[in-house]
């Protein structure tokens, strides 16, 4: 790569891969899969340095991990057949003059790279930092979601952890986040969380669930048929005597430059606080649910909803189009509803992107290929057959070419609208192009995924446990007093209280605090706007400058990308 | 019924509303957002003279200039006179940069290359010199609004200065020829006079009263980099070409560097102009050219991360001068926008004159450059 | 099979695959940076490169975030 910025395209001489894929998790790398065994050019990109989103995370020497070795073998037969770029993080997605879709990259130079050895390439940009271009006619969201978490006195202290960076801790690196470690938020992801820190050797001091109390037994992951992972976790936490107790929760921290112990709160149904505890420990672990990552949507103007927990998350139809044509999303940003659930949303994408590649005249617009581009007709091959439409898994590499060319296969092909994903309203999904057997299927699992929204929701009452000097916004170091401060001067929404008391202002963007201050602005939380999406170098920016394809002026005219439904600064 | 009712609660309605206010006049305030939610949320905060060129504005700049260092002494914002410095990258440009600091009349220093590094340590080698506006400042725009409303309402008596947001003006209740109020989406607010200080939705404002008045976005991106522990910028820095694409009437994208150091510890890097009506989208070659000029400038930038950038829309007028004062073709109207960029600057004086004019006072300056019907009928 | 890299000079030893955040972590060093308003100390959070608290200047480059930065035999991390 000699050029200032790298700028990936697909090979065959092609000005862009047929499809760009964000995002390494189940969704992904199903979609990426899927598009690639049918013979489309794939790229996929993610900022870890190794395949698996944040469920299937794993050390670089992988354990023996329920579904893991599956996973790792479709990411293997993902790499023989796309190119697939770990440690790349997209900043910005943007629309070209050309209809085509620009991901743009941050990649670290590498390991090697050192202030004694400078990188000849470290010119271009700055130092340990490589710009990096793909262009895509097709685009796949699949970035996953993070855990999202509620301030509360202490919250800052070392040795606080999210639940999925204590799993993140284990999972990837190996590492036992803690001796004694206390587990509390609300939903199930508790479980798996301290189930892992209890086998591993750490102490869990219980698993402080602040919704209701169902109890173990009657836990609605194994009410709704989830029976074998769920009762591996109580099993599990039974065995190692980690008591698991509901309608309670941290509701602060307490230490001098780490964590020492926690006060535990038995809450009401309205999550107020009605006795405390003190309980010893070094290390807390907490999560409050997820936060779907839709920022990279959101720049592109794709519409978005409001799951049943009240986080905007993207519309999709049911072939996984965004209201944007030739985006796809897949897995937690339309919908927090697990790997399972993701996976299949990912193939279903798949699916259709070869299918909007085979037939470029149906159904939607495609914008991605150009009249002119020569090579309009390769799209139309013959099909590699039929399928069986029910398949339930990936299987050999060749089931999943018969499967993902079964674009046309027509039987069962009527879709139902599953319950809760409203339509973009622009047509209807072209016949045959999702099996009908897995738009059912992933009804079932978005039911399953909502059920535990329901159950698990966030109660108002956390805001009684923070103080007026509690931060809200850990990056800008912004207390509750000032929050109250900016209402008092007019601000009537979490942007305004943004503009004047800075939380959200900081390096993280309101990825951390966002949710919190929209709950204080007693508002829903808004699509989130991050026109820059990782921090990039104004080295790298700067490397950017000219290298563009199409002019500036090209750029003025407001018509090759939608607006944003919702605005921001 | 107040006196005045204010339209749009953005830093030029803030000072509307407070010098209105502080001349006994009872005011209400009408936004369809909160405070602060339009370009002024959008702003880099600029209090410029550096950028004037003699005449009207300048000395509307002068006189605001003056008026937010008295205003800063409330409380409630700071003003940090940090002072400008503008940069020209050949001898020829600096002639012309010293030649203009002349006529200004304001106070400067022009500053020969050798000793450009007393002002800023980090700027780049082979600049030709500069100028250096010791009077330039800067403040937190969104505060600064707040802050002029708060005190407003504090100082003059409860009920002088009300505020009602989340109200969008539909239109107009008239007597006969004479405004006499506005109608929101929660109700009717009846005044003795109604002051325009939408901003760039100023001229929609305007529309609904059935005057025309040609007030147009032109579009500003700005970068905004991670906090910095050591400030690397001390001033306002900027190129000379700042000054020309400020009056240019191109409706192309125009660039120039302009990089400053914040209290927060970001440095914000501006400046672009284009004219592409409301779109939001971010341009990635705007944000690179951006990044290019400030490295530029600035080398040691290379190595900082950018971390946010917003847009915001400026509110221009074909003659790039503001609109100031009663509109002589609907009694009872005044406008108070289309300040395009330097809006956060030019407000306090702003609202300064129109409260004189309110109160029959003979305004300090002489109002007929900014007067509301002066555009030809073509760009109406 | 570990191998070391040195933060602030002291030697912190490393599982090759592990992140930079990680290994101090796991060598009991919860916290390796202030704020910048308060001084309040500031270790992992996420884990997963979302909340930038885990900002560490790995052999002289711009900051970036200890938890997505996998360590590197002679690594030389700088703490702030």
């Amino acid at each position: 790569m000699t050029d200032d910025v790298a700028r990936r395209r697909g090979d065959g001489g092609d000005a862009a891969y047929d499809l760009v894929v964000v995002g390494g998790g189940p969704a992904g790398v199903a979609g990426a899969l899927t598009a690639a065994l049918a013979g489309l050019r794939v790229a996929l990109v993610d900022s870890s340095a190794r395949l698996g989103g944040q469920y299937f995370r794993h050390p670089a020497v992988p354990g023996r991990a329920s579904g893991l070795e599956r996973f790792l073998r479709l990411a293997r037969a993902l790499g023989e057949r796309a190119d697939v770029l770990p440690r790349h993080q997209v900043w910005s997605v943007s629309r070209e003059p050309d209809g085509a879709l620009a991901v743009h990259c941050v990649t670290p130079h590498g390991p090697s790279s050192s202030p004694h050895s400078p990188d000849s390439a470290a010119s271009a940009g700055a130092r340990g930092e490589r710009p990096v271009v793909l262009r895509g006619r097709r685009l796949l969201i699949a970035t996953g979601a993070y855990d999202r978490p509620l301030p509360f006195p202490g919250w800052d202290l070392p040795g606080v952890l999210t639940a999925g960076g204590a799993q993140a801790l284990l999972k990837g690196n190996g590492v036992v986040a803690g001796r004694r470690v206390v587990v509390s938020g609300t939903g199930p992801f508790l479980l798996p969380v301290a189930a892992g820190l209890a086998e591993a050797g750490a102490r869990v001091l219980g698993v402080f669930e602040a919704n209701r109390g169902l109890g173990l037994a009657r836990h609605p992951v194994l009410a709704l048929g989830r029976l074998g992972e769920a009762a591996g976790y109580a099993v599990s936490l039974a065995r190692h005597r980690v008591p698991y107790l509901t309608r309670q929760a941290v509701v602060a921290a307490h230490g001098e430059r780490e964590v020492e112990a926690v006060t535990v709160a038995r809450l009401d149904r309205e999550w107020n606080v009605l006795a405390t505890r003190v309980v010893e420990c070094d290390t807390v672990a907490v999560g409050y649910g997820f936060v779907p990552q839709i920022e990279l949507g959101v720049q592109l103007g794709c519409g978005t909803r409001y799951d049943v927990d009240g986080s905007p998350v993207l519309r999709v139809d049911d072939a996984q189009r965004t209201s944007v044509p030739g985006v796809w999303a897949a897995g937690e940003p339309t919908g927090v509803g697990g790997w399972r659930l993701a996976e299949l949303e990912g193939r279903i994408a798949g699916r259709s992107v070869v299918a909007a590649t085979r037939r470029p005249q149906a159904g939607c617009a495609d914008p991605g290929r150009r009249p002119e581009a020569g090579r309009a007709d390769a799209g139309f091959r013959p099909h590699a057959g039929r399928a069986d439409a029910d398949r339930t898994d990936f299987g050999s590499a060749a089931g999943l070419v018969s499967a993902a060319g079964s674009a046309s296969a027509g039987g069962g092909s009527r879709v139902a609208e599953p319950s809760g994903v409203a339509g973009p309203g622009r047509g209807e999904v072209a016949a045959g192009e999702v099996a009908g057997v897995w738009v059912r299927r992933r009804a079932r699992w978005q039911a399953f995924g909502e059920a535990l929204q329901r159950a698990y929701p966030v109660k108002p009452g956390w805001q009684g446990w923070l103080r007026d000097d509690t931060l809200v916004c850990r990056c800008e170091e912004v207390p509750l007093a000032r929050v109250r401060e900016a209402q008092e001067l007019g601000a009537t929404d979490a942007r305004s209280i943004k503009l004047l008391a800075r939380p959200g202002m900081g390096w993280c963007q309101g990825r951390v605090c966002g949710y919190a201050v929209s709950c204080l602005a007693g508002e829903p939380p808004q699509p989130p706007r991050r026109p820059i999406a990782q921090p990039v170098t104004l080295g790298t920016l700067s490397a950017l400058d000219g290298t563009l394809d199409g002019t500036l002026s090209d750029l003025d005219s407001p018509s090759h990308s939608g607006t944003p439904d919702m605005e921001d600064s | 019924m107040s006196d005045v009712i204010v339209v749009g609660a953005g830093v030029v309605g803030a000072a509307c509303a407070y010098y209105a206010a502080r001349a006994g006049l009872d005011v209400t305030v009408v936004d369809r957002g909160p405070v602060a939610g339009g370009t002024t949320g959008s702003g880099e905060g600029n209090v410029l003279v550096s950028d004037k060129e003699p005449g009207p504005e300048l000395e509307l700049a002068v006189l605001s200039n003056r008026l937010w260092r008295a205003l800063a002494e409330h409380g409630g914002f700071e003003f940090e006179a940090k002072g400008g410095l503008v940069v020209a990258e050949t001898p020829e440009v600096q002639r012309r940069l010293a030649g203009l600091a002349a006529k200004q009349g304001v106070e400067h220093a022009v500053v020969p290359a050798h000793a450009l590094r007393d002002y800023e340590p980090h700027l780049a080698d082979g600049l030709a010199g500069g100028v250096y506006y010791p009077q330039d400042a800067q403040v937190q725009p969104m505060l600064a609004a707040a802050a002029l409303l708060k005190h407003g309402a504090d100082r003059y008596g409860r009920g002088t200065l009300r505020l009602r947001l989340g109200a969008e003006v539909t239109g107009f209740t008239r007597s006969g020829e004479r405004v006499t109020g506005v109608r929101t989406s929660r109700g009717d607010v009846l005044g003795g006079a109604v002051i325009n200080a939408a901003g760039t939705w100023g001229g929609e404002v305007a529309a609904l009263a059935g005057v025309c008045l040609p007030v147009l976005p032109r579009r500003g991106f700005i970068l905004v980099t991670e906090p910095l522990r050591e400030p690397l910028i001390r001033h306002k820095v900027y190129t000379a070409a700042y000054v020309t694409n400020v009056a240019s009437d191109s409706a192309g994208l125009e660039t120039s560097a302009v990089v400053e150091g914040t209290l927060a510890g970001t440095v914000l890097i501006g400046a672009s102009r284009e004219r592409v009506g409301f779109d939001r989208t971010t341009s990635v070659p705007v944000l690179a050219r951006l990044a290019a000029q400030a490295v530029a400038l600035f080398p040691a930038l290379r190595d900082v991360r950018a971390i946010r950038s917003y847009c915001g829309f400026r509110p221009y007028c074909p003659d790039h001068l503001p609109v100031i004062g009663p509109d002589p073709r609907l009694p009872g109207l005044y406008h108070a926008c289309g300040h395009e960029g330097a809006g956060i600057g030019l407000a306090p004086a702003t609202g300064h004159l129109l409260a004189q004019v309110l109160t029959g006072v003979r305004p300090d300056l002489d109002l007929r450059p900014f007067r509301p019907d002066r555009f030809p009928l073509e760009s109406q | 099979m570990t191998f070391h890299i040195t933060v602030d000079g002291r030697p912190v030893p490393v599982v090759p695959g592990q992140t930079i955040g990680a290994a101090l972590h796991a060598a009991g060093v919860r916290s390796w940076r202030t704020t910048r308003f308060g001084g309040r100390p500031r270790g992992l959070f996420c884990g997963i490169g979302v909340c930038f608290d885990c900002l560490v200047s790995v052999n002289g480059r711009a900051p970036e975030r200890a938890c997505l930065a996998e360590a590197a035999p002679g690594d030389e991390v700088t703490t702030s």
